[in-house]
């Protein structure tokens, strides 16, 4: 499997990645390797194998529903790049 | 002082032959001497520390003291630690001050240890070698022209040089094991679900987990016995009593059944390698125990499979770091997609960025069945094989990693010969059994001798077995006293 310049394009924008044009050429080389690695899947024949998504048989726990979190907006947000009267920062998004 | 295990240093405190400020400030001076010459750590917490001991001290006189109090250890940078820097070896972790503390932290605040520093990595725990880390390449103590393994490379390094009693790590696809073996100390991934994610970074949610990096067996038995347990936010911890990792370390071992995968001891293995792997498993005879020849017939899928659902769960959780709420920000964004992908694009360094893009390309429309969900049912054909195994065996033995540590930068600009160092480590993450690295040996290297590692897998949530199989060697063997030259 190889993968050309467009197809890291593509990738790096739905993955919301900003690369240099300068590093393409190192995308394009070093993902195909791996897509070839990964290559190998494709020999083993699975149909009706039942997909493992998780490594031990658990069950989703309820809890009760009440309230366990206080609330530590300041506190959380000191790490925040940009922030105004409790409110996340964002270049203008609606004209 | 630095070479004693976690048990005199237990008895040293409680019979008063020194303090708690004593041996923390013993082996900060250790770290201020030996560590610039490592890299070893990202952040030094003298103050942190010191306080931490002078409270340690106290519980200790009013009577409170448990088995581990005063006893100091390093955190790898992945774990969150309240006010404190959490990098995860990345840049745009740099600035991040982590507001609270991951639950493994906090249990072993309760348990009253306390943190010498956090440990370098590879970024976001992705890599074998810790040459990804935003903070520079970590060196080996044996010798510091090579690799210390990674992603707990940091960790490795901090233990086998004698800057730190004991450390966490983490391990996704062999990132406590590998460095455990390149350094020769002692590292246990336990059960997926045995030690709580709370707190951690997340890479891969369905792999990673973390456990103690020690010198001994019976240092990671202490550790673990602190570590393990069920915590209700993580949702996937189990729900399972935590034994006392120590009762069983002197179980002799006659009659243990110790299988051996064929696939581990072929083509890649290097000779003088798999001849200390050998004379280990050889020794392992001698003590009472039955060989088997045994078969792992998917295991040559484990890495392709790991590098589409690792890969692909990184994508999904790494989409969190977009320069709003925390971490690095761009300079002047134009718009909200230009914040996005300059502050990510310039944040995250090239193995991260490539595994990013390998996941977001295999859960994209159209590829998800031939990628995400193929590996999801070999995973299920890789778990299987190990089930049939265990009907048959005790334990599995083989070698942790298939060469010794290699030079630094001989594998960076190869992404796929670097994930064949975890050949033998990622089938034990993609099943979620427990899994160690004991030294077993050392082979000549160019500076001097270099150590082996001996991987021994277990059946899920048998931790106790593999800490008392490991112990037991540990008692006729001195592999894991050897200190590297330099830090005696």
């Amino acid at each position: 499997m190889s993968l050309g310049k467009e197809d890291i394009e593509k990738i790096a924008h739905l993955a919301r990645l900003g690369i240099n044009d300068a590093d393409v050429p190192g995308y394009v080389r070093n993902l195909s390797d791996i897509l070839g690695l990964v290559e190998q899947m494709s020999a083993v024949e699975t149909s009706g194998v039942t997909p493992m998504a998780h490594p031990l048989d658990a069950r989703q726990r309820l809890r009760a529903d009440e309230v366990t979190e206080i609330n530590q907006r300041e506190q959380l947000q000191a790490n925040a790049p940009q922030v105004e009267a409790g409110l996340f920062l964002v270049p203008q998004v609606i004209e | 002082m630095h070479n004693k295990s976690i048990a005199e240093l237990s008895q040293g405190l409680a019979s008063g032959d020194f303090s708690s400020i004593e041996l923390t400030r013993a082996y900060l001076e250790r770290i201020e001497t030996h560590n610039a010459g490592l890299n070893a750590l990202i952040s030094v917490t003298a103050e942190e520390a010191m306080a931490a001991a002078q409270l340690a001290d106290q519980t200790r006189q009013a009577g409170n003291a448990g088995p581990l109090t005063g006893v100091p250890l390093v955190y790898k940078d992945i774990f969150c630690t309240d006010g404190v820097k959490t990098s995860c070896g990345s840049k745009i972790l740099d600035n991040f001050i982590a507001p609270y503390d991951a639950t493994v932290v906090a249990k072993c605040k309760t348990a009253g240890m306390p943190m010498l520093g956090k440990a370098n990595m590879d970024e976001f725990a992705m890599g074998s070698s810790n040459e990804t880390s935003f903070y520079g390449p970590v060196k080996n103590p044996w010798d510091t022209e090579t690799v210390p393994g990674g992603s707990s490379g940091g960790s490795a390094a901090l233990v086998a040089a004698r800057l730190t009693p004991i450390a966490t790590g983490t391990d996704t696809g062999g990132s406590i094991r590998q460095p455990a073996a390149l350094c020769g100390i002692t590292g246990l991934k336990p059960t997926y679900g045995r030690v709580s994610r709370y707190g951690m970074v997340a890479f891969a949610s369905s792999l990673d987990q973390a456990g103690p990096m020690a010198r001994s067996a019976e240092d990671a038995a202490w550790l673990l016995n602190v570590m393990a347990g069920f915590d209700e936010h993580d949702s996937t911890s189990v729900e399972r009593e935590v034994p006392d990792y120590t009762a069983h370390l002197n179980t002799d071992l006659q009659g243990l059944k110790i299988g051996l995968p064929k696939e581990y001891f072929g083509e890649g293995l290097d000779a003088e390698v798999g001849r200390v792997v050998d004379a280990a498993i050889r020794q392992y005879q001698q003590m009472g125990a039955e060989l088997m020849e045994i078969s792992l017939p998917n295991s040559h899928l484990s890495v392709p499979t790991y590098y589409v659902v690792a890969p692909a769960e990184c994508s999904s959780n790494l989409s969190r770091f977009d320069g709003v709420r925390f971490g690095y920000r761009c300079e002047d964004p134009q718009d909200l997609e230009d914040l996005y992908k300059r502050s990510r694009g310039e944040g995250f360094g090239a193995e991260v960025k490539r595994r990013i893009m390998i996941g977001t390309y295999a859960l994209s429309a159209g590829y998800y069945d031939a990628y995400y969900l193929k590996a999801q049912q070999l995973r299920q054909l890789i778990s299987d094989d190990f089930k049939r195994a265990f009907e048959k065996v005790d334990v599995i033995m083989g070698p942790t990693a298939p060469d010794v540590a290699f030079k630094l930068g001989a594998k960076a600009s190869d992404p796929v010969s670097m994930y064949l160092s975890d050949i033998y480590t990622i089938a034990t993450n993609l099943a979620g059994l427990p899994g160690m690295s004991i030294p077993a040996g050392f082979v000549a290297g160019n500076k001097g001798d270099m150590p082996v590692g001996l991987q021994i897998i277990g059946n899920y949530f048998d931790e106790s077995r593999l800490l008392n199989v490991a112990h037991q060697f540990q008692l006729s063997t001195n592999w894991h006293q050897r200190v590297p030259e330099g830090f005696e």
